[in-house]
């Protein structure tokens, strides 16, 4: 379903991605981990056609990203839904705006059947009172549910959560992992996670991928992560677990 | 010798890069001004921004270009007695130069500054990949209708602008000069052509076009976060200002 072959990156004129391959079936749940500046968020980044790659080739539902034009890529992302490390809510519009606005472009729903979304949304993420404030009014917390709302709201059945619970409290974070599972058990979805936190990747999760060093070290399911002596899998498994996240 | 050319090759390439960038969001603009294929609820709060919320600013300028205008050849109208010359005077050099100039110089930096900066921070805060990953095209939800609203207003102000700049003019010149009202509206009928007020209202439509472009250009192109957006602020103002300039010394060399 999403393909990555020999992906490459560069960044001012150095690689910080290469030779990135990976393989993402249909259905299934993959989470990306590394450390910070590793690649996880150029990899979704990637996999949505927001960045394009200098090398290699990334496939999505079968249709190569490069080959796109515009209107092709959008008609993609309509099947997709991206929660942002940093949110990118629009801080021109109120949360109850922020969600209906996919949902009003999209021009399929009536304006009750909108109304009617929004306020089951604001209920599963727990902000029925917060419909009328602006972003800047949010706490971190409620701004990633706020996010997270916002790139479900279409029902996509293709999710990226870019670093989901980035800065959070672990009672907040685990509501969001709560989030993520529900979507997981309510419907026929594929989800990319990036992210440190193990705990959540591991109950979210079918299959791991470890970024580092510009390129894809080690992939498995999180039994094989356990049992792998590998260096540098074993040490980030092992600094994960002791700093709690795994 | 090598640095000096390294520097001098960097800086041309980045120019071309620049002026390509520019390029196409021009080509994008056009794809989608024709067929019709923007926001329209957008394109009708930014004629609300960019147009009714700065009426009250462009009436001011232009009541005070008029009368500095009117005092400026007041001394030379009373040295020779040409009264009847003040209203062509003022109205030729209102309707044709700093009239469109004054105002989109005004509009440049009251509209053109907000919007690079708008959308500076929508980039810097990945709002603008947060469309895109919505699967709306940033150009067709939020910079089309900018570019109709600020071509739309500058036209309106600029008319606008006029009229209230030759009532300044005509208040000043009866209250400094003693030349009556009727007298210098008699000698702008008299003297100017419709050709002189659409040769300005006509150069303002371009300058709107290019402060659009331009600051949606810088604003959409800002890197580095906080200090990034004030520098596509000052690239837009900047580029807005020399733009009006060129394309004013064009229509001029071209109408001649």
């Amino acid at each position: 379903m999403i393909t990555l072959h020999e992906v490459g990156k560069k960044w001012q004129g150095e690689w910080v991605l290469r030779d990135v391959s990976l393989e993402i079936s249909q259905g299934e749940y993959i989470g990306l981990i590394g450390p910070g500046g590793s690649g996880k968020t150029l990899l979704i980044k990637l996999m949505t056609g927001l960045v394009h790659p200098d090398a290699g080739t990334v496939t999505v539902d079968g249709q190569n990203l490069a080959d796109l034009d515009a209107r092709g890529k959008e008609a993609l992302r309509f099947r997709m839904g991206m929660l942002f490390q940093n949110f990118a809510l629009f801080d021109f519009m109120t949360v109850a705006e922020n969600l209906a606005f996919p949902l009003r472009q999209a021009g399929e729903l009536e304006e009750a059947e909108i109304a009617g979304r929004i306020q089951t949304a604001l209920g599963e993420i727990g902000l029925s009172h917060a419909a009328e404030r602006y972003p800047i009014e949010l706490s971190g917390g409620m701004k990633k549910r706020v996010s997270f709302a916002r790139a479900v709201i279409r029902r996509p059945p293709l999710l990226f959560y870019d670093d989901p619970t980035a800065g959070l409290d672990p009672v907040t974070s685990a509501k969001i992992f709560q989030l993520l599972t529900t979507i997981r058990e309510s419907g026929d979805t594929t989800a990319v996670t990036a992210g440190h936190d193990l705990r959540g990747i591991r109950r979210l999760c079918d299959r791991v991928a470890m970024v580092g060093d510009g390129s894809i070290v080690h992939t498995g399911t999180i039994g094989e992560f356990d049992d792998c002596r590998r260096e540098p899998v074993a040490s980030f498994w092992e600094a994960s677990r002791a700093e709690g996240w795994g | 010798m090598m640095e000096w050319l390294k520097v001098v090759g960097q800086k041309s390439l980045a120019a071309i890069r620049e002026v390509g960038r520019l390029a196409e969001l021009l080509w994008r603009i056009l794809l989608n001004l024709a067929p019709w294929r923007f926001d329209g609820p957008e394109t009708w709060r930014a004629l609300y921004r960019v147009g009714v919320q700065s009426v009250g600013i462009v009436v001011i300028t232009a009541v005070l270009t008029g009368a500095i205008m009117v005092i400026q050849s007041g001394m030379y109208i009373q040295q020779y007695g040409a009264y009847g010359l003040l209203g062509w005077g003022a109205g030729y050099s209102v309707l044709r130069e700093v009239g469109p100039i004054m105002i989109g110089l005004m509009f440049s930096g009251r509209v053109g500054a907000n919007n690079a900066a708008e959308l500076g921070t929508m980039k810097v805060t990945e709002q603008i990949d947060g469309l895109r990953a919505l699967a709306i095209d940033p150009v067709a939800y939020l910079v089309v209708p900018r570019v109709v609203a600020m071509l739309v207003m500058m036209f309106l102000l600029v008319i606008i602008g006029n009229f209230t700049a030759l009532v300044g003019g005509a208040i000043t010149s009866q209250l400094i000069l003693g030349v009556d009202i009727e007298v210098f509206f008699w000698s702008l009928r008299t003297y100017l052509e419709m050709a002189d007020f659409w040769h300005g209202v006509g150069k303002s439509v371009g300058f709107g076009f290019a402060i659009a472009v331009i600051s949606c250009h810088f604003g959409l192109n800002v890197r580095g976060g906080a200090v990034g957006v004030g520098r596509a602020v000052n690239a837009s103002v900047v580029g807005s200002a020399i733009a009006i300039f060129m394309l004013d010394y064009l229509v001029s060399f071209v109408t001649i």
